[in-house]
């Protein structure tokens, strides 16, 4: 079978942030670039990001030093993030962030009439010795819906090429294994074409999806992890994943975090302020992992909120209508569309929601994806051709535990960083991989399994069944015999996904084909996520067993690498070289 | 409960025709994107767009027992009486005045095209500062409830001048958000932007009926900001 080709110097998959960003940078300088999404851009997931982009840019704090930005990000990431890519992250960070400013982002502003600045969790001073900084940059609470809509708008100003809703089925791979573009199916009409290119730029976010409870977007599928799995690319980290404090209890929508960057706090049902017992310095701003693991306690304890006692409360009214009503009104809306509860009379039931992938693809800080060379711990290799930035990338810049704010400045700054290492390369002459038939049959493959399906589960079920499994095996907290009993239902799915049913084969705007697709995905970060976790015996950051308590800075001050063609987790060395810092040492993580 | 929906596919239906379905909602006040998955999970041949499912990324619009709206952050209770209680079918058809691609989900290129032609970024021409350039917040705040717009074509689909002229009349998202820019102390453009807005179409035809103001699911009020940009053209006649 032959399909329509059509030819780029680079495709970005995905119309979130990073791809947006990646997207901009080479629009800008003229080379052609396609962006391919399956939702219009704005619809991506970053547009619900709330609180902010976290960076050192001095309008609250004019002493403000992005060194003491770094300082708190690897201690947020329990110290299996590279300080070199921190380093570029934190230092870049402001430059990145007054770019988006001239683009037009309508921040929030200070009387000085600089970009208003809000304190958020894990956020220091001086190297964690100054007190509570407040270093995130926000629109509202709508900073993504403001970012997301303004590099829209920059690269319809830019002339970028848009495929949008057109949906990425699989990566193309030549026989060395370097990338060659993808299969990309165009939803309204169901023409399957091969987007053939010199550089393929993953920017697919996160897998939220994997779980029955999450803040994420039901588009949250994965399907760049699920493509480079496929592809025998390699996951890093894919353990850890963030169960964001306060998403809305059996709502799942988030409630930024901001919320208690303007002075909210946690209650528990005899209306004690309960984080002033876990965290007394920081308190309801400690870190993520943190705070979600002590409101499980208190509701594991018998302390939880409500008829079932399974949720805590979130107290905004000291705050007063007025501060409430400029600084949060999104989440005003929120809480009363999904708990009935004005924030301005009454606390919000929160509880601890599946929310952020801090794993994905290894890449430098260049965007490459990488992979292991054969065996030596920490070798590895750029992959040619593939490049991943965003959620699905892992650099990695939040190792165990992602700050608040720390991903929309991901986005930005690594999604312009591989534009601009991509720019650079195509000026100096990139290869393009040329697949052959068999590779292109190999890519065609999964598309004719669910054409062909004749009989079998239906999708909805077995998606249902695989985030219960995840969401029951792999919380906040975790427990080896439960981890165990999880690896192997999800090997039972995976056989049975395989021969599962799709009943609606016809093409015009197809979703039950696409959902059909996302499926394959979700079960291929799940997979990951499963074997990940039950082999990491330790517990780090969001990763918290009950049957291995401590950190194991002497097994496991490493990344782990999950191989797809073996099914087993290897490690990889943590970079501890930043360029013009010296190393920050692990140390005990209290906050 | 009774859905009643909008179904046509055009590989296999000659013309549109309503589909009932059955669903069980357990008495609870559901948002109509539940009921929507609840029949997917019935009949996969069902097609409609969802992302965010938290009513900001403005995929769901469509038209709810007679009103636009996003099926997302409508509760049954919202729709129309009796519906919750299942005395009344729930009905949905895709957005009206724009042409239908399959189920509820239509093709947007002309409210795209209109957003586009109104030039929707900053234009700034002067050497960018080494940091952030400055603006009050009285000046931020005269773009509140204008940025906000998530494009989700509610208002310019409830409006009867963008049914007659979709291709002259910008409709009031794409106004919307010509004056967020007119209205931005950055944007230093106001005068090639009026000049694009001054013929017979583009804005005039506004009639001021004001389904926009009702049906906007974020709140947002399109015509007043079209109220502003024509005070704005008359100064610049003056």
């Amino acid at each position: 079978m032959s399909i329509r080709t059509v030819t780029f110097d680079a495709i970005v998959v995905g119309g979130g942030g990073a791809g947006m960003r990646a997207s901009l940078q080479m629009a800008q300088s003229g080379f052609k670039t396609a962006l391919i999404s399956k939702v219009f851009p704005t619809r991506s997931h970053t547009v619900s990001a709330q609180g902010g982009i976290t960076c050192a840019i001095a309008s609250a704090d004019p002493n403000d030093d992005w060194r003491w930005h770094m300082y708190d990000t690897v201690k947020g990431s329990d110290y299996i993030g590279d300080q070199d890519a921190i380093e570029y992250m934190c230092s870049v960070g402001p430059q990145t962030v007054f770019e988006l400013e001239h683009m037009g982002l309508p921040f929030s502003r200070t009387e000085e009439g600089r970009i208003y600045q809000r304190p958020f969790g894990g956020q220091s001073k001086n190297f964690g010795e100054g007190g509570q900084a407040a270093r995130t940059c926000a629109a509202a609470d709508r900073t993504g819906h403001a970012l997301l809509h303004t590099l829209y708008q920059q690269n319809l100003k830019n002339g970028t090429q848009f495929y949008s809703e057109w949906y990425a089925a699989e990566l193309v791979t030549d026989a060395r294994g370097h990338a060659a573009g993808v299969i990309a199916i165009c939803i309204e009409t169901g023409e399957t074409v091969f987007f053939k290119a010199k550089a393929t730029v993953f920017a697919t976010g996160g897998a939220g999806r994997i779980y029955s409870s999450t803040t994420n977007a039901l588009i949250n599928t994965g399907d760049g992890i699920g493509m480079a799995l496929r592809a025998g690319v390699p996951v890093q980290d894919i353990e850890m994943w963030q169960f964001h404090p306060t998403g809305i209890a059996g709502a799942g929508t988030l409630v930024t975090e901001g919320c208690r960057g303007e002075g909210g706090y946690l209650i528990n049902k005899d209306g004690e302020r309960f984080m002033e017992r876990y965290a007394p310095n920081a308190k309801d701003l400690a870190g993520r992992d943190v705070v979600a693991r002590s409101m499980m306690m208190e509701i594991l304890d018998g302390r939880g909120c409500g008829p079932n006692g399974d949720y805590v409360y979130l107290k905004l009214d000291h705050l007063g209508e007025e501060v409430l009503h400029s600084r949060l009104p999104g989440i005003c809306e929120l809480s009363k569309t999904f708990a009935h509860a004005d924030p301005v009379k009454e606390p919000i039931p929160v509880v601890p929601t599946c929310h952020y992938m801090m794993g994905g693809i290894p890449t430098n800080i260049h965007g490459q994806a990488l992979r292991l060379d054969g065996g030596h711990q920490g070798q590895a290799e750029q992959i040619p051709g593939l490049f991943a930035v965003g959620e699905v990338a892992c650099v990695s810049v939040h190792g165990a535990n992602r700050l608040g704010g720390n991903s929309l400045l991901d986005l930005v700054v690594f999604g312009r960083a591989a534009g601009l290492y991509i720019e650079d390369a195509l000026r100096q002459g990139m290869d393009q991989a040329e697949p052959n038939s068999d590779d292109m049959d190999r890519a065609m493959a999964r598309l004719r399994r669910w054409d062909d399906s004749k009989g079998g589960e239906s999708v909805a079920s077995l998606r249902k069944e695989l985030q219960s499994t995840m969401q029951n095996a792999f919380g906040v907290f975790r427990k080896g015999d439960l981890m165990i009993d999880g690896v192997k239902k999800v090997a039972d799915l995976r056989s049975r996904i395989g021969e599962a049913h799709l009943g609606d084969k016809s093409q015009a705007f197809n979703t039950a084909r696409i959902e059909a697709l996302e499926l394959d995905n979700l079960l291929e970060v799940a997979e990951a996520t499963a074997i990940a976790a039950e082999g990491r015996t330790e517990s780090r950051g969001a990763h918290s067993r009950y049957d291995y308590p401590d950190r194991d800075d002497e097994n496991w001050l490493c990344h782990s690498i999950f191989d797809p063609k073996t099914k087993q987790l290897g490690k990889r060395d943590v970079n501890f070289k930043p360029k013009t810092v010296d190393t920050f040492q692990p140390k005990v993580r209290t906050y | 409960m009774k859905v009643s929906i909008y179904r046509y596919n055009p590989e296999t239906d000659r013309e549109p025709y309503m589909k009932e379905y059955e669903v069980d909602t357990g008495g609870k006040d559901l948002m109509v994107l539940d009921v929507l998955n609840l029949v997917k999970e019935q009949d996969d041949s069902m097609g409609y767009r969802r992302s965010c499912r938290e009513g900001v990324c403005g995929s769901d619009g469509m038209n709810i027992n007679g009103k636009n709206g996003l099926a997302c952050i409508t509760p049954l209770s919202a729709t129309a009486p009796g519906v919750l209680e299942g005395k009344k079918a729930l009905i949905l058809r895709p957005l009206p005045g724009l042409p239908v691609i399959r189920d509820l989900v239509v093709d947007m290129t002309m409210f795209y095209n209109q957003y586009e032609k109104v030039q929707p970024y900053l234009q700034n021409n002067t050497p960018v500062p080494a940091i952030e350039r400055l603006q009050s917040p009285e000046d931020r705040e005269k773009i509140d409830g204008l940025y906000e717009c998530i494009l989700c074509a509610c208002c310019s689909t409830s409006c009867p001048s963008f049914w007659w002229n979709p291709d002259k009349f910008l409709g009031p998202a794409a106004l919307l958000q010509s004056y967020r820019f007119l209205a931005d102390s950055r944007d230093q453009a106001t005068d090639e932007r009026l000049g694009k807005l001054d013929d017979p179409f583009s804005l005039f035809r506004c009639r001021g009926i004001m389904n926009c103001v009702s049906v906007c699911p974020k709140g947002l009020n399109p015509t007043r900001a079209i109220g502003h940009i024509r005070e704005m053209l008359l100064e610049r006649a003056v």
